[in-house]
């Protein structure tokens, strides 16, 4: 059940990323243009997707057990430190150059464009690095 | 600045944002998980990890959208800006500044947000600051 749950939410997630226009690259970097000709749909995607989830993702964090019974995982850390701030700037960097995140990128792997593997492979890419300097970090 | 009134998609965008925050409300009241999509990729790409199952599940869902899509409508419009260089830059720097970062537009910045996390209101911060500064680089310095 939460197996087939989590599939459904995926493709409506999908789907909701397909409907708002944000895995149009040139979209995207059109709203990250401030000086240039602004297209402030993004905004407008960021405005539906918190505000409805101000009131249902306040209730979730206080509970211990979803309403499918299964432990709640959400994140307990509070810490502010280097790695959020250094990881956020690089992962806006890149975002900045491309106009593409990892959600429009999985919604749009089966569009045909060489443009998505390209950057899926490298973004892959990129994690299994992060996991090497983990763990050498660590050793 | 001025409003590009002949690109701006207010409806279309704001009904896209409901169902993405509503499938974030969804999974996590159901499934008790964050839709974090780097976290979720990051996940399955460690040795180890719980909730791989879900996890994988969701992202099959998110690939698997487009076809759903094509049964009811054409496109989408997808207009590349970038050559390969820049994409396999952008990819790595994507890549691995989520997995530092813990999160990306979706985990952060949609689940996060809303959430009022103070971790996700500053990694939000802090890439859409990066991106507004890089798009005037490349578009208004570099004149590209």
């Amino acid at each position: 059940m939460l197996r087939l749950m989590a599939f459904i939410c995926g493709v409506l997630f999908g789907l909701g990323l397909l409907l708002s226009g944000m895995v149009n690259p040139a979209k995207v970097l059109g709203f990250l243009d401030l000086a240039g000709q602004w297209d402030p749909s993004l905004g407008m995607v960021m405005l539906g997707a918190i505000g409805i989830g101000l009131i249902p993702m306040q209730w979730g964090r206080k509970q211990t057990r979803s309403l499918l019974g299964a432990p709640m995982c959400m994140p307990t850390s509070r810490t502010l430190d280097r790695r959020l701030v250094g990881g956020s700037l690089l992962f806006g960097i890149g975002w900045g150059i491309a106009g593409i995140c990892p959600g429009p990128s999985l919604a749009l792997l089966l569009s045909g464009h060489w443009q998505i593997i390209i950057f899926v492979l490298a973004m892959l890419a990129g994690m299994v690095l992060f996991n090497a300097l983990e763990s050498r970090r660590t050793r | 600045m001025t409003i590009d009134w002949s690109n701006f998609t207010p409806w279309t965008a704001l009904l896209g944002g409901l169902l993405i925050g509503g499938a974030a409300n969804l999974y996590m009241l159901l499934n008790g998980r964050v839709a974090g999509i780097s976290g979720m990729l990051g996940s399955l790409l460690e040795k180890h990890g719980e909730g791989k199952g879900e996890k994988a599940l969701f992202l099959l869902g998110v690939v698997l959208s487009l076809l759903l899509w094509w049964v009811f409508a054409e496109g989408p419009v997808v207009q590349f800006e970038t050559g390969w260089l820049g994409l396999l830059v952008a990819g790595v720097l994507v890549g691995v500044g989520t997995r530092y970062a813990a999160g990306c537009t979706s985990g952060h910045g949609v689940c996060g947000v809303a959430r009022l996390a103070p971790r996700s209101l500053l990694a939000t911060l802090c890439f859409m600051s990066a991106g507004f500064a890089v798009v005037f680089i490349v578009r208004h310095l570099l004149g590209a």
